[in-house]
């Protein structure tokens, strides 16, 4: 027997979205902490924390949509017809917060107001999209002869708008928690003072879509509660548990690393929440992956490419990111 | 209920249209600025001139601009083929998307990647290693332009596939790739990239010169833009001709509509038509002013040669002549001013008068943003002139768009246009406005400071 392609491009494309999730979540964050920093010395410096390598964290969503074209054009296709207006919002407010990163540091001082607010604003809309459509997807998206059979807003309902909200909180804490890595000083301890009720928050999310999601939704209360998924389910709420109190703790004296990557890791247990519940559906509740993958030419194919060179990317990934570490401080603008 | 329908596509094609030919400008600047700045970094690497490290930050600093909205605009076109394309994206995702993801893989991550160091790394790594990573973004450009025209180019003349349940399947992926207008479109896209490149280089460095700005670095950006110019338009000439002989074999029905040429006369040679005004509906071209045989002598290189006529194909699968006839000259027309600037150059060095050659230098700056137009007019050649098809002879635009009302598409392709015309207006302000600042001159100016120069590896605060 071969490869099983289609099971391989499924991980594939969970590895990149669950990468981009992290990596351009904490950067995102940055934008949604924003109005909490109104100096624009402190502005500058939390936009160079993250300057040299956003664009390479907003790769990894490119990456998400072409391997799901080659891989999966029935989802590709499906998804993105279906889910047309957040999709698009979502695009739209990316434009803004990706110029700012520049823009801001080119406009005159009476016009970079407009810079920042486009860098919250963008980021506010890109995040609760991505939130909403998260939401949307769990929710189901009717297909028949393999075209989206929905309206055009049944994408928007309490809980894809809760989904929404959810996202926010999540990628303010993977924002906040690369800040205190990242900073010093006073600037620091209003981040670590940010991150307590912040993790509280998340928690909650956790919590609720936890039981919102069985709850509304007959058939993944099955796949929670049935043996055997119950006993591989039942460790991550223990671990979420466990990984919120450590976070918690890690706050209180000198935090560095600690809580981001703690938060890492709660973002990854409740990407695995909905791993578990999804799977092996790409497009709720009744296209699998099997159902939607391409010519296994195609799959073939780029899977020779992937395995080559998504190693690498990581490779060159991490370097640039070391070429970067330490704290940045005034004395790092980047721009002049 | 069909009119609805029908409306529907055409804004599609609209809004494909608007955000494609916007997304285009950056990614071709980003083409050749990264080239640029790497020949930069290499020649003070290799002299250690001062005149190399202000074009270098100076250059950078633009290009930097141009790269964000490249990046911001391309994610909207990665999504674009689902949103708007679905049945498109279904029946062709197994062989275009692999090929996109190629591109996303090794040009996209290898870009973004080495970009940061690029341009905000000089203090943090030595002079060599920072070299390397100017060259890899250069290198990342060159790839991604080689897999999305490989991608373009398999819609326009596909082969190595076969239709199963109505869908493309690849049975060969060298064929593929190497598809009959592959070769041709890469090379005259990448020299149309450093073409357009070089004319903004030209005039930014001509207007510095016409209001008196004349130092080295200024002199030095304005002679190398001239000596590409000069080297280059001739030879995107002869791309540019060997490309067409290429359409004529694999998409005749677009060069009947590009010369205007509706039926040929038994034996005798096509004229070609320099100007007039194409009628789709009437099928002749009005006002026209032709010269005899000269349609021959350009496309079969032959005396008496012929080639099929638009009344050859039903009407339902001609493309509009009216606007490619017209795309096709604007291109050509630029691309001929510009060698002759490039000759008219070389004549005014030889003479040593080139930086004070008022006339040449207002003609250099005049002709800044018309390589950029000049690409946007052959890719609107190239779109246009193949339809009515999405996949030529497979599938018709039509059939590859997505089932949204026209409330959704309008919406949309209101709010694109809104964001796009505010948001890359400003940056290319921006970009104006930086060039207008020009180069710095002096060795002590403290904005080059630390760049480049010993590069001592800073250790990072606080680590």
């Amino acid at each position: 027997m071969g490869i099983d392609l289609p099971l391989v491009w499924a991980v594939i494309i969970l590895f990149g979205i669950m990468m981009y999730v992290v990596m351009d979540g904490f950067d995102l964050g940055i934008g949604l902490l924003f109005p909490f920093v109104a100096a624009k010395g402190d502005r500058d410096l939390l936009m160079n924390t993250v300057a040299p390598v956003w664009d390479g964290n907003e790769t990894w969503l490119v990456l998400g949509g072409a391997g799901l074209l080659a891989a999966f054009p029935l989802a590709y296709s499906v998804i993105l017809s279906a889910l047309y207006l957040p999709v698009i919002l979502m695009l739209l407010g990316l434009v803004f917060r990706g110029v700012a990163f520049e823009f801001r540091f080119r406009a005159s001082d009476e016009r970079r107001h407009w810079w920042d607010k486009a860098f919250i604003g963008g980021s506010i809309v890109a995040t609760f999209c991505q939130g909403t459509i998260l939401g949307a997807f769990i929710n189901g998206l009717p297909v028949v002869n393999r075209a989206y059979a929905g309206g055009a807003f049944d994408w928007l309902t309490p809980f894809s708008a809760f989904t929404g909200l959810g996202l926010c909180v999540a990628y303010a804490l993977l924002g906040c928690t690369w800040l205190i890595l990242k900073t010093a000083g006073e600037l620091q301890q209003r981040f670590v003072r940010l991150a307590r009720p912040l993790t509280l928050a998340l928690l909650a999310v956790i919590v609720i879509v936890s039981v919102w999601t069985p709850v509304t939704h007959p058939e993944i209360a099955e796949r929670w509660f049935s043996l055997p998924n119950v006993l591989w389910f039942a460790p991550v709420p223990l671990l979420v548990a466990i990984a919120s109190w450590q976070l918690l703790r890690s706050l209180r004296n000198a935090p560095l690393m600690a809580p981001f990557l703690l938060t890492l890791c709660l973002v990854f247990l409740g990407y695995t929440g909905f791993g578990i519940s999804l799977w092996p559906h790409i497009i709720p509740p009744s296209i699998s992956i099997r159902d939607a993958a391409g010519p296994p030419q195609s799959l073939g194919f780029t899977l020779a490419g992937a395995l080559l060179i998504i190693p690498m990317i990581v490779g060159y990934t991490a370097w640039a990111y070391w070429v970067f570490r330490g704290k940045v401080d005034a004395s790092h603008g980047y721009h002049s | 209920m069909a009119m609805w329908t029908l409306d529907a596509v055409e804004l599609a094609r609209i809004q494909f249209g608007f955000t494609i030919s916007f997304h285009i400008i950056f990614p071709a600047l980003t083409i050749g600025l990264a080239s640029y700045l790497a020949v930069l970094e290499a020649l003070l690497l290799r002299t250690g001139k001062e005149v190399y490290r202000h074009l270098y930050v100076f250059w950078s600093k633009i290009f930097a601009l141009n790269f964000g909205m490249g990046v911001v605009s391309g994610v909207v076109m990665a999504y674009q083929f689902g949103t708007n394309w679905s049945r498109f994206a279904d029946f062709a995702g197994g062989i275009t998307g692999p090929l996109l993801t190629y591109e996303v893989l090794t040009a996209f991550f290898l870009e973004a990647g080495f970009l940061g160091v690029m341009l905000y790394g000089w203090k943090r790594v030595g002079p060599q290693l920072h070299f390397l990573a100017t060259l890899l973004v250069a290198v990342g450009t060159l790839v991604s332009a080689t897999w999305i025209l490989a991608s373009n180019s398999w819609m326009q003349t596909p082969q190595g596939y076969a239709l199963v349940d109505g869908r493309a399947v690849p049975t060969d992926w060298l064929q593929v790739v190497f598809n009959p207008s592959f070769p041709y479109r890469l090379a005259h896209m990448s020299v149309a990239a450093f073409l357009a490149t070089a004319l903004i280089v030209g005039a930014s460095g001509a207007w510095h010169l016409l209001r008196g700005r004349d130092d080295p670095a200024i002199r030095t950006m304005t002679s190398m833009a001239l000596w590409m110019l000069l080297i280059v338009a001739p030879l995107q000439a002869v791309v540019g001709d060997m490309h067409g002989l290429n359409t004529l074999e694999h998409q005749p029905a677009k060069i009947a509509a590009i010369e205007a040429h509706w039926e040929n006369v038994p034996g005798a040679g096509v004229p070609l038509t320099l100007v007039g005004w194409p009628d789709m509906e009437e099928e002749v071209t009005h006002w026209s002013i032709s010269v005899p045989h000269l349609g021959s002598l350009v496309l079969t290189h032959s005396w008496d040669g012929q080639f099929p006529g638009l009344k050859a194909y039903p009407r339902a699968d001609r493309p509009n002549a009216t606007i490619v006839f017209w795309s096709f000259r604007v291109m050509v027309g630029l691309g001929l001013v510009m060698i002759a600037i490039g000759l008219w150059s070389a004549w005014k060095r030889l003479r040593g008068s080139l930086f004070r050659s008022r006339v040449l230098l207002r003609a250099l700056l005049l002709m800044g943003p018309m390589g950029i137009v000049a690409l946007l007019a052959g890719w609107i050649t190239t779109e246009v002139g193949r339809q009515p098809w999405v996949v030529y002879g497979a599938l018709r635009t039509a059939d590859g768009a997505s089932l949204h009302s026209t409330a959704e598409i309008g919406l949309s392709l209101f709010l694109f246009v809104a964001v796009y015309f505010t948001v890359f207006g400003a940056g290319i302000a921006y970009m104006l406005h930086l060039i207008a600042g020009g180069p710095n001159s002096s060795p002590e100016d403290p904005k080059d400071a630390g760049v480049l120069r010993d590069t001592p590896r800073a250790a990072p605060a606080g680590a």
